[in-house]
């Protein structure tokens, strides 16, 4: 009973003292919690209520008043998060609308990807992945996330499977019946075709 | 010495079933022991029911470390892929932020379980966290359903709310856990649920003794477009520009589908480690729970043992004096 006191009083310290985060969580300060464990308690007072996802989350920077000279950027993958917090010049993705430009100081957008070219400009060097969709979200303090489902780089695609899979997809889309199968076979078409003109371009 | 050894196991197989009270072992009162009478009144406790129940508390104790083995290796295998996805839901929950107190109508929860046993008290947890959080959605026009992931869950669940489940899937980890079967499975749920807002309830792992029950919601392009007009947390989504697509609403609606998949991919890999780990607590505190027992038994079997010797040397020296005497 004391120990649900002293959560109801004070939150925050209290929790972040019994969580016992990992280095890469650090407990921020939401207030969209406390209605909801004010909520629960409530409602369901003889047990904790559960964590949410902003309790294990780095907090991120406001929006600074001037533009600031890098872009941040958390490349993640499902299997893995490829570049995490990394400060870069520009990258260049590959939205539906084209290919996009992304500087410090963009505008906040979302963009849906398509499957193309990623390129990272830090300095003089360029990294370039082939990504296969995915989102892209620029916030307005020059933070930009980018979530793909699968990411390569450049050279570990091979030329040939791309043809064979290109000519694939393409007797398919022609021996196809039904709308699902032509979907299918279109968005084998697209990605392979992306593929070709990335390992061409 | 071994004709006594004899006529101590022919006296024991005999009357088996003694309606006498079990006194002869004072200290510990999980053995029973079987009591055969002498001719003076004197008490042949055997060491063969000891001996055996010996041997099948150390078999359990064997099969317990192993099976902690077992967890250990496994959870070695998932920790990584966990660790791995963590980065996929931070980019939304910083754009979208995290509303667990929104208010909706219809609200699916989502409890993430496992499909084998003996993992502790985690799918317990996380089953009463869902009732919980039905109970807080409780209210007129509101209702709150069911999507269960793993057999213990379904088992807890299906007896008493049964109506309000609409989705069971179980044998998920069959297969090792890759995205795409993960992103088939949110598919199928988005396409036969209808919903506001999902709960994903899961165990989120910390370290191999703590994890902790927790909630991640998502909400559907509606209650998000509603949110953000009505200013509050997600009143800055307004100011993004949305590039691409025909309406803003498609781009929305893409967006909540992979952030779901993203978020249940997570939840999955977090829930199959808290698993690993749990297991792998329980088993080693069985197994010493096993050893524990085990030396209780020895001191038993040991007193036992001694007993029936001394018993033995007493009748042989009263027989001895009564014919001397």
């Amino acid at each position: 009973m004391l120990r649900r006191a002293s959560m109801l009083l004070a939150c925050r310290p209290i929790l972040a003292a019994r969580a016992r985060p990992f280095s890469t969580d650090l407990p921020a300060a939401p207030s969209a919690d406390a209605t909801f464990t004010e909520a629960w308690t409530k409602v369901i007072p003889n047990m904790d209520p559960p964590k949410t996802p902003l309790s294990f989350m780095q907090p991120r920077p406001p929006t600074p008043s001037s533009i600031p000279s890098k872009l941040t950027v958390n490349f993640v993958l499902p299997y893995a998060s490829e570049l995490a917090t990394k400060e870069v010049d520009m990258v260049i993705v590959p939205a539906t609308t084209g290919q996009m430009g992304v500087l410090p100081g963009h505008v906040a957008t979302i963009a849906e990807l398509k499957p193309g070219v990623l390129s990272v400009h830090e300095g003089s060097e360029m990294t370039k992945y082939f990504v296969s969709s995915g989102f892209v979200f620029i916030h307005a303090n020059s933070f930009a996330d980018i979530i793909a489902v699968e990411a390569v780089p450049l050279d570990r695609l091979d030329v040939n499977l791309v043809q064979k899979g290109l000519a694939e997809f393409t007797s398919k889309l022609s021996s196809a019946t039904t709308d699902l199968e032509k979907a299918e076979a279109q968005i084998g078409i697209d990605v392979h075709s992306a593929l070709n003109s990335a390992l061409t371009g | 010495m071994a004709m006594a050894a004899l006529r101590r196991e022919g006296r024991r197989f005999a009357p088996l079933i003694s309606p006498r009270p079990i006194t002869a072992v004072r200290s510990s009162p999980i053995v029973p022991t079987h009591e055969d009478e002498g001719p003076i009144g004197v008490r042949y406790i055997s060491t063969q029911v000891v001996r055996n129940r010996m041997k099948s508390v150390k078999n359990i104790q064997k099969i317990t470390k192993a099976m902690k083995m077992v967890a250990a290796s496994k959870l070695r295998a998932v920790q990584t892929k966990a660790e791995n996805s963590r980065g996929l839901w931070q980019p939304f929950t910083a754009l979208l932020g995290d509303l667990p107190s929104v208010d909706v109508k219809k609200n699916v929860v989502v409890t993430i379980s496992s499909d084998k046993g003996l993992c502790g008290g985690i799918n317990s947890t996380s089953v009463k966290i869902s009732k919980g959080i039905y109970k807080l959605n409780s209210g007129p026009e509101k209702e709150t359903k069911y999507v269960i992931l793993g057999e213990k869950a379904k088992a807890q669940l299906v007896r008493d709310s049964k109506k309000d489940i609409e989705l069971i899937i179980t044998e998920l980890q069959k297969n090792p856990l890759s995205y795409t079967q993960v992103s088939v499975l949110a598919d199928e749920i988005l396409k036969n649920v209808e919903y506001d807002a999902l709960r994903i309830v899961f165990n989120k792992f910390h370290s191999v003794v703590s994890f902790v029950p927790t909630v991640s919601t998502v909400l559907s392009p509606e209650i998000v477009e509603r949110e953000s007009e009505s200013g509050g947390k997600l009143g800055e989504l307004d100011s993004y520009e949305v590039e691409g697509g025909e309406t803003k609403g498609e781009i929305l609606q893409n967006l909540a589908e992979f952030q779901f998949s993203c978020v249940m991919f997570n939840a999955v890999l977090e829930n199959a480690c808290s698993e690993q780990g749990a297991r792998m607590s329980a088993m080693d505190s069985s197994s010493r729970n096993a050893g524990d027992m085990l030396d209780r038994l020895t001191l038993t079997y040991n007193r036992t043992r001694q007993a029936s010797i001394t018993t033995e040397l007493i009748e042989i020296i009263s027989g001895a004096s009564a014919l001397e005497g």
